[in-house]
């Protein structure tokens, strides 16, 4: 990257490290970090319409939509989420891949399931064999995407049926007797005041989806902990012109201190929106700043 | 039928190295499933049992350092819990599987820590003490004021009060969380053969006979259910014992105010 970093060997100290730690592979390693933030971006949103999808549903007043509901938010209690993990990254391209067959190819004949494989028409493979190299990686994040969001949908729907139930039911009988349809109750009472009840839990979950990043990995994302292996590893003066020896222990303490940081900043940015949601809200936490108001 | 029972003494152990050497290869059945990948459960118990008998001493401990006054108790314990807290178990494996690495070059005695059973066991170990003593310290902090002014005014003190009143209130307030704790605590330990930790001779966990399943038959609709199953049953089995323990805790209040532990995912994990 620098000028003088076509010699590596001639080079110590300080400007060997700034030329090794700008070489093109190490380009790789912080744009993989970017993943990661990308990942989380997508991920929580997108989790969290799912959640609430379920909640939704959860207490819906249709029967088989309660039991879906529930179903849902109970299916990852009892289950490592890692299992999760690796069932739907398969589980969902099988999935898409048959539903592109059932559309694309209606005149196959022969089984999809053949022994030991899992065979679809040509023009239903997902991605196309003859796309380009990024179509296939963007299809692997967003499966990845897609099974972090079921996954932590779920959690996120126990956090939010939970605070739909928190909120005191004196404001939906108001609601009511002011002859607020139910979807009118349910749109301006409920759901605006239900989430100062779910934030502690919600930030929790934050927590453990930040946690939870490196387990792309698993689903072969080229992600951080997939670099700071391929990076650190023993590197021989014959292949590299940066030479080291195991250095895996390294960067890995470097992930560890990524991560100990970016969970701290939460913390506090979360304890910040707490204060700013508690306002004019009827909990010991709004009391106490109507309190600290007056004072 | 009988083709199972055989299945059983081939594979039944074959987790812990015993029975048949090679993984079956092709034409997998139902059997073959359910007994390796039960064969693997072995290992999670293991590491979730130990891990959580260990944890819950020094959990005790860091708790009471996080609580006490004397701030070079205090920070040190503070973050012990930060650390372990605030980063992912799958680095941590990660990380202390290459520290054990490096260690081992200098200081050959280092070698059994390698390898699974020893090296990932003191990470669960550690972890689950971080876990659990951040539940137990807020235990302790929520212990009503009226007991413990009580317990001097019976003249306990010191080490008396700590065991007769603090302790036994703490573990009483803390239950249910920890209950919690102890069923993610096993989930945890399907990440072990995941990191960095080398499964030796296809030794592995449950999670590793279900994951070479879904990849050598391309179809994870069988194995990972199979693996649900086991891992339910396994949180049934924990529910179980720790409301027995509950119950015993909480055996000297009125009737209605025992608490029974209902199981709700814990989100700290």
């Amino acid at each position: 990257m620098f000028s003088y970093c076509t010699d590596p060997s001639a080079l110590e100290g300080l400007s060997w490290l700034s030329c090794y730690l700008t070489t093109g592979k190490h380009m790789g390693f912080y744009i993989s970090f970017v993943v990661v933030l990308v990942l989380l971006a997508i991920t929580a949103p997108v989790a969290l319409l799912f959640g609430f999808a379920g909640a939704t549903a959860a207490r819906s007043r249709v029967a088989p939509l309660r039991w879906l509901g529930k179903a849902y938010t109970s299916i990852v209690r009892g289950v490592p989420d890692i299992a999760f993990f690796l069932f739907f990254v398969i589980a969902l391209d099988q999935g898409f891949e048959w539903l592109r067959h059932q559309v694309k190819c209606p005149d196959w004949d022969a089984p999809v399931r053949q022994g030991n494989d899992f065979i679809v028409c040509d023009i239903a493979k997902l991605p196309l064999s003859t796309s380009p190299q990024w179509v296939h990686e963007t299809y692997g994040f967003f499966l990845a995407v897609l099974t972090f969001a079921i996954v932590f949908g779920a959690f996120a729907a126990n956090v939010l049926y939970g605070g739909m139930r928190a909120v005191p039911r004196a404001q939906l009988e108001t609601a009511e007797a002011y002859g607020m349809t139910h979807r009118q109750t349910f749109w301006r009472i409920l759901v605006p005041q239900m989430w100062v009840y779910a934030l502690p839990g919600l930030g929790n979950l934050w927590m453990v989806l930040i946690k939870a990043t490196p387990l792309l990995f698993l689903l072969g994302v080229e992600d951080i902990v997939y670099w700071a292996r391929e990076l650190g590893g023993t590197k021989n003066a014959r292949f590299t012109d940066y030479p080291h020896g195991d250095w895996r222990i390294w960067y890995f303490l470097f992930l560890l201190v990524f991560y100990l940081a970016f969970t701290r900043v939460s913390e506090i940015v979360l304890e910040r929106l707490m204060v700013r949601l508690s306002h004019g809200q009827a909990t010991t936490g709004g009391e106490k700043l109507r309190k600290g108001a007056n004072a | 039928m009988s083709s199972c029972l055989q299945t059983i003494q081939d594979y039944g152990l074959r987790s812990l190295g015993y029975g048949e050497r090679l993984l079956p290869k092709t034409d997998f059945t139902l059997c073959e499933h359910f007994t390796l990948i039960g064969s693997g459960m072995l290992w999670n118990i293991y590491f979730g049992v130990l891990a959580l008998l260990f944890g819950f001493f020094l959990a005790t401990a860091v708790a009471l350092g996080k609580a006490s006054d004397n701030r070079w108790v205090r920070k040190p314990s503070e973050w012990f819990i930060f650390i372990f807290r605030g980063s992912p178990l799958f680095i941590q494996f990660f990380f202390a599987y290459f520290l054990f690495l490096s260690l081992k070059k200098s200081y050959p005695m280092f070698d059994a820590f390698t390898s699974a059973w020893l090296g990932a066991l003191i990470v669960l170990f550690l972890n689950t003490a971080a876990y659990s003593g951040e539940i137990f310290y807020g235990a302790l902090r929520s212990i009503p004021k009226g007991d413990v002014e009580a317990a001097d005014a019976y003249g306990l003190s010191g080490w008396t009060r700590f065991r007769r009143i603090i302790w036994p209130t703490m573990l009483r307030l803390a239950w249910p969380a920890y209950t919690n704790e102890a069923i993610f605590l096993f989930h945890a330990t399907t990440l072990v053969f995941f990191s960095a930790f080398p499964s030796w001779k296809q030794k592995g966990d449950a999670l590793y006979y279900a994951s070479y399943f879904a990849d050598k038959t391309f179809n994870p609709f069988v194995p990972y259910p199979i693996l649900a199953f086991y891992f339910i049953l396994l949180t049934l089995v924990i529910v179980g014992i720790f409301g027995l323990i509950n119950r015993r805790l909480n055996r000297h209040l009125p009737q209605e105010r025992r608490g029974r532990i209902r199981f709700k995912p814990n989100l700290m994990r």
